[in-house]
């Protein structure tokens, strides 16, 4: 169960993905979205951490959070 | 009571797949214990690299089609037919021709990459790419009449065939205009939707300082949101408007809808275990090329490896022992750094690549195995 209270639009499973698979899943879950949504993505690659930040401020999507779990993180991206 | 092995797709993985087994189970086959059959909905086999030099002048599509008739051994059972439902319960499959449903005790799915242009307003009608025939003949058209201006390679979505080739035809299409003295005249720009220019890191590297050696324009984190055909411009998702005078694109890929549809995959790709190749979500189904969502390229050679992994695991079967192959991820790519030089990477699961220096032996190394390729196909090589 998330932590957050944030409520996604979508959610994206990535995990077993590898670079830069997950990013490319956010890319093309943000596209089909309207603004102010929220993408959840599943990742259980580390890169992702400083992936998605990264297009996040190049796109100028925000990045309201990101939880770790055991095994994955999930990150909350909402569309600008 | 006949074992059914039923391979869907005859590309590289289906046919060498086909070949392999019409060898390997040739006694099983012939003593009438177990029956092959390859669907494919096309009567020819692709040989998809072909394309990258139809713009170039340099290869017609016709030379990367060949009869799967003329291919495909006789042990196997050629069907030029479409797979349109497919029942992992029942284990059984429907197809366009066929009035009945057919059993099947081993299935494999290699049904490959389709186009998916229409995700991004525009592409479709602005856009041209050298991932079809017609795509590649369309912009053979057009290359070859360009004197002068602004090409722009934009890769639009990952995965995608063959992720060398967006390389292979920034650098080709730089030294071609060089090579004609027309390269002052013409702006060579390469765009990529993450911050670096190729999907692995390793080749990023190697590739991003030939780029500015050759002076090619990069342009990283760029995501095409629509393409203005009227104002020749990709606008992007980063708030970014690319101006373009011949626009050439590697449009997003999508598997078929069948596996969606079936329950083993999203966007047609099947979710499989990446060393065995067994399908996850249903018993006595294999994926293999493009088909199967391992991660790693979507290449002709490991559709290639793959297929003589998944035949060693299915004869295994058939004969009830152990299946003990696996694929470790390997991958073999040639990728041109010009008309007349290429490099070579090799690499799998563990093993990252290492671009080999650019020589003109690579580059005629690439220009024979194309030729050779028919080989493959057949099984022989």
């Amino acid at each position: 169960m998330p932590a957050t209270d944030i409520d996604p639009a979508k959610t994206v499973d990535s995990r077993g993905a590898s670079c830069p698979g997950p990013l490319m899943d956010l890319i093309g879950a943000i596209r089909g979205l309207d603004s102010g949504a929220i993408v959840r993505l599943l990742s259980d690659n580390e890169q992702s951490l400083t992936d998605v930040p990264e297009w996040a401020e190049e796109s100028g999507n925000e990045v309201l959070e990101i939880e770790e779990t055991e095994d994955h993180y999930a990150l909350y991206v909402q569309k600008a | 009571m006949t074992e059914h092995v039923a391979i869907v797709g005859a590309g590289t993985g289906g046919t060498v797949l086909a070949n392999d087994l019409a060898d390997r189970l040739e006694r099983e086959i012939d003593a009438g214990d177990v029956q092959v059959t390859l669907y494919n909905d096309d009567p020819d086999h692709v040989y998809k690299p072909v394309w990258l030099y139809v713009p170039f002048g340099l290869r017609e599509p016709e030379d990367g089609r060949r009869a799967l008739s003329e291919l495909v051994d006789d042990r196997i059972d050629l069907r030029i037919d479409r797979i349109t439902e497919i029942d992992t319960d029942a284990k059984e499959l429907r197809t366009r021709d066929g009035a009945e449903p057919v059993q099947y005790d081993h299935l494999v799915l290699a049904t490959g990459s389709t186009l998916d242009p229409e995700i991004v307003p525009g592409l479709a009608e602005a856009g041209h790419n050298f991932y079809s025939e017609d795509g590649a003949e369309a912009l053979r058209e057009d290359l070859l009449a360009f004197e002068e201006g602004r090409v722009v390679l934009s890769v639009v979505g990952t995965p995608h065939m063959c992720p060398a080739a967006p390389l292979e035809f920034a650098f080709m299409v730089d030294d071609w205009f060089r090579e004609r003295g027309m390269r002052d005249d013409v702006e060579v720009v390469y765009t990529y939707p993450i911050q670096r220019v190729h999907g692995n890191p390793h080749i990023a590297e190697w590739a991003e300082p030939i780029m500015h050696e050759r002076d090619i324009e990069v342009q990283t984190f760029t995501n095409a949101e629509e393409i203005d055909p009227d104002a020749q411009a990709i606008e992007t998702m980063e708030g970014d408007s690319i101006d373009y005078d011949l626009l050439v694109t590697i449009p997003p890929h999508a598997g078929v809808d069948l596996i969606s549809e079936a329950g083993l995959g999203d966007s047609g790709w099947v979710d499989v275990d990446q060393h065995t190749l067994e399908a996850t979500d249903a018993d006595d189904v294999y994926a293999l090329g493009d088909t199967a969502d391992t991660g790693v390229p979507k290449a002709g050679s490991v559709a290639h490896y793959q297929a003589g992994v998944v035949a060693q695991r299915i004869a295994s079967d058939v004969r009830g022992r152990p299946a003990t192959a696996t694929y470790d991820g390997k991958t073999l790519c040639f990728i041109e750094t010009g008309m007349d030089e290429a490099s070579f990477v090799e690499f799998d699961y563990e093993n990252p690549p290492s671009p080999a220096p650019p020589s003109t032996a690579l580059h005629w190394s690439k220009l024979s195995y194309n030729e050779s390729y028919w080989l493959t196909a057949r099984g022989l090589l």
